[in-house]
């Protein structure tokens, strides 16, 4: 019996090597230099659609073909896809040559071995590494390792109020917590369908993101020297619940926000004038302008932390990398093409319609017209930001704990209560999936 | 018969050497070659993938070792090991995941077969426009399922949903709009549309095997004063008892693994009370990207279901002997 086992194991893993092999030596043309060169780019999702994002881009790299001889086939895919598209090209080999990736997933990826390290050789090829802004290329990939990834587009959350509301409840953009919570409360009036705070509470990325930055504000790290999850510290726990309260005690957000698996709903409820205030990154502007809400009706302010807080960060360094697949055909092309989009012209072509802050030293911020909340971002992207944790394990954070707050929300939402104890168990028990997943 | 026949003759060529290889020569291959494409085919797709994910499950296939499959370290059985320790939060949560699916499973099974029964039914007589209803009630069946699961998603929004402004506002049923696709609810919710969605089916094959059972047999019944109920107790059902047997095992593990359903429902923001578990499966593999864990798990759904199966089919099978 056990022979036939081995012999059957045997054959499959034959199999499949050979299907693989004969996979990666069909796919892509055989390389040849200038002319007949096509890339293949994966684009995330940065304008208002795909659609958007196509009309964008395509332009740009219509330029770096005339301008190289070199085509870029492009395809814009959501963000919602995004990452099992990548794990699927991951798995298979079969995948574009230049692709974006959420910054944080920059080290989770990075151990996969898929992507080119840029090494000296392939920093020099790309511009160097001086010209980019430190914070963001650190999250490139581990410390001390060369980068699979650099930096594309900068972004960062901002917290977003309206104008005339705070006006007519003769109230200041807050600068503490408890103003923020005073400020929502003062314009919640559930009568009317008006809350202060849309939170897109049913969505595990954005979800994460702030436990996160509440941790941080509280001074608690979610991963320890070692790359192990400590999501049961005090300041952890104690972060997630001041977030999950906006609902729950201060009730200053729509329960029905529970069902928000996106960003884009609490947008629009905002530029709808249907809440005060969100917290976004600052890519949100196009979204609220093509909700038709003028740029000038909204100010924003840094995320403000507890007037006790440990630290005032008020983001992570949120952002787009650029990676190259390792086994690409083309690597000096893609090279290229990554130096190009990365070069400071494209950077500020692209920098107003996807709303993204300049990656590059001596770079202005042009993402929008208004000089006060471009230097308000500008401030929060580089002295309020703080990296997710540079660890392999850091996408594990972000699917569990993000998973297990949008089930702490919903108990909120339905009528349930979520206990400090609650939020301590359910960390457990993300942990508890991360040591397990690590394997 | 024949296509068995010919290749157990040439195995005893030992025997009878010279008959054996005479009668080989005239076209013995073709039976090999006839069934060599469905051979393969069925290898292909079923048997090479099941092997390697049995292969999968003993691997520590994690992210580290993801694109190069054959570094994984070996893992024994440390993913079985995992996926069932029931103190611990995966094993935990698969347990969970697995009774909510088999409660999902019974539940559908049982009502999808008494709607698609009654329909059946009370299609078998013909009257006018009959065809109207029965093309009418096999719509869920023929839309694609991610139109028609969708669809409900919009429908069981709390909000916006045509749900809740039906029961809520327009009948009064209650104050406080409720969720239907988070919190306990969300079961109700996908109850309801995988009910929607598979009840057709059972409607199809039970109208498909009535129309087996001869009309004078229910003539002759009635001859005798056995009304309705009893003609369906004692006709219809064991009339239609092979076609039964069939459908209530492939609705069954249709519905187990039942992924399109809660997958389009929820999307990526699943309730507890709806993780069916080959969504439950995919989740582990795919956002932890642990697929040995999640090999090792899908191999512990496959014995499940065929133990259940062997069961069925035991159980069916003496009852049907000693009828």
């Amino acid at each position: 019996m056990r022979t036939r086992t081995l012999t059957a194991t045997a054959a499959v893993t034959a199999l499949l090597l050979g299907a693989t092999a004969a996979c990666s030596s069909g796919s892509g043309e055989p390389s040849s230099e200038g002319g007949d060169v096509t890339l293949t780019y994966w684009a995330s999702n940065q304008g208002t659609s795909l659609d958007n994002d196509r009309e964008v881009l395509t332009p740009v790299l219509d330029a770096f073909t005339a301008e190289t001889g070199i085509k870029v086939e492009l395809e814009a895919i959501g963000w919602n896809d995004l990452q099992t598209r990548i794990q699927t090209a991951v798995t298979s080999g079969q995948g574009p040559d230049v692709v974006n990736i959420g910054n944080t997933w920059a080290v989770s990826l990075q151990v996969t071995g898929a992507f080119l390290p840029f090494g000296d050789a392939e920093m020099e090829a790309i511009g160097g590494a001086d010209k980019f802004v430190r914070t963001a290329l650190e999250t490139g990939g581990a410390e001390g390792s060369d980068p699979t990834s650099v930096p594309l587009y900068g972004l960062a959350y901002g917290l977003y109020y309206n104008k005339a509301m705070f006006a007519d409840a003769g109230l200041e953009p807050p600068t503490t917590w408890e103003e923020m919570v005073s400020a929502a409360q003062a314009l919640t009036d559930p009568a009317q369908d008006r809350y202060g705070f849309a939170l897109a509470a049913g969505s595990y990325t954005e979800n994460n993101h702030f436990a996160f930055i509440n941790a941080a504000q509280n001074g608690a790290e979610v991963f320890d020297a070692e790359g192990n999850p400590t999501f049961t510290e005090d300041g952890v726990v104690e972060g997630i619940m001041r977030y999950l309260d906006l609902m729950q005690t201060d009730q200053v957000v729509n329960p029905s926000n529970a069902q928000y698996d996106n960003g884009s709903f609490a947008v629009t409820d905002f530029a709808n004038g249907k809440v005060a205030m969100i917290l976004n990154q600052n890519n949100a502007n196009a979204t609220i302008v093509a909700n038709g809400m003028a740029d000038d009706a909204y100010g924003v302010v840094a995320f403000p932390a507890p007037a006790d807080a440990e630290s005032d960060v008020a983001s992570h360094v949120a952002g787009i990398n650029l990676s190259i697949f390792a086994n690409t055909e083309h690597e000096d092309e893609s090279l290229q093409f990554v130096e190009y989009m990365t070069s400071p012209e494209v950077q500020e072509q692209l920098g107003k319609p996807f709303a993204a802050l300049p990656v590059l030293n001596d770079a202005e911020a042009v993402f929008t017209d208004n000089l006060e909340e471009a230097a308000t971002f500008t401030e929060i992207y580089n002295t309020r930001s703080k990296p997710l944790p540079l660890v392999p394990a850091e996408d594990q954070f972000e699917t569990t704990v993000g998973q297990a707050m949008n089930e702490m929300f919903a108990t909120i939402a339905t009528g349930g209560t979520v206990t400090e104890d609650d939020v301590r168990a359910a960390m457990q028990t993300a942990q508890d999936q991360v040591a397990a997943s690590i394997g | 018969m024949a296509v068995t026949s010919a290749p157990s003759t040439g195995a005893e060529t030992g025997a009878r050497p010279a008959a054996g290889r005479a009668r080989r020569r005239q076209g013995w291959w073709l039976p090999y070659v006839l069934l060599a494409p469905a051979v393969l085919l069925e290898l292909f797709i079923h048997v090479v993938p099941m092997l390697t994910g049995i292969w999968m499950s003993f691997l520590q296939l994690t992210k580290f070792f993801i694109s190069d499959w054959s570094a994984a370290p070996w893992a024994g059985l440390r993913n079985y090991q995992l996926s069932l320790d029931f103190d611990a939060a995966v094993g935990r949560a698969l347990l969970e995941s697995f009774l909510i699916t088999c409660a999902y499973a019974v539940i559908v099974v049982s009502v999808s077969w008494v709607l698609g029964m009654a329909a059946a039914v009370v299609l078998q007589r013909s009257f006018r426009r009959r065809s109207v209803f029965r093309t009418l009630f096999l719509v869920p069946y023929a839309l694609p399922v991610y139109t028609g699961v969708i669809t409900w998603n919009f429908m069981l929004q709390r909000d916006t949903g045509v749900i809740n402004h039906l029961l809520g506002d327009n009948l009064g049923l209650f104050d406080e709009k409720p969720f239907w696709l988070i919190g306990s609810n969300a079961f109700v919710s996908l109850l309801v549309v995988a009910i929607w969605r598979m009840w057709p089916f059972a409607f199809l094959m039970l109208m498909a095997g009535l129309q087996s059972v001869p009309h004078d047999v229910y003539e002759a019944s009635a001859m005798d004063g056995a009304r309705a109920f009893r003609q369906w107790r004692s006709i219809t059902l064991p009339m239609v008892r092979p076609v039964n047997v069939v459908l209530v095992l492939v609705m069954f593990l249709w519905v187990f693994n039942d992924f399109n359903t809660p997958y389009v429902l929820f999307g990526t923001a699943q309730p507890p009370a709806g993780d069916l578990i080959s969504f439950h499966i995919y989740n582990a593999s795919f956002l932890t990207w642990n697929f040995g864990l999640g090999s090792a798990m899908s191999v512990l759904l496959l014995l499940f279901l065929l133990l259940v199966t062997g069961i069925y089919l035991a159980v069916v099978n003496r009852r049907s002997q000693r009828a």
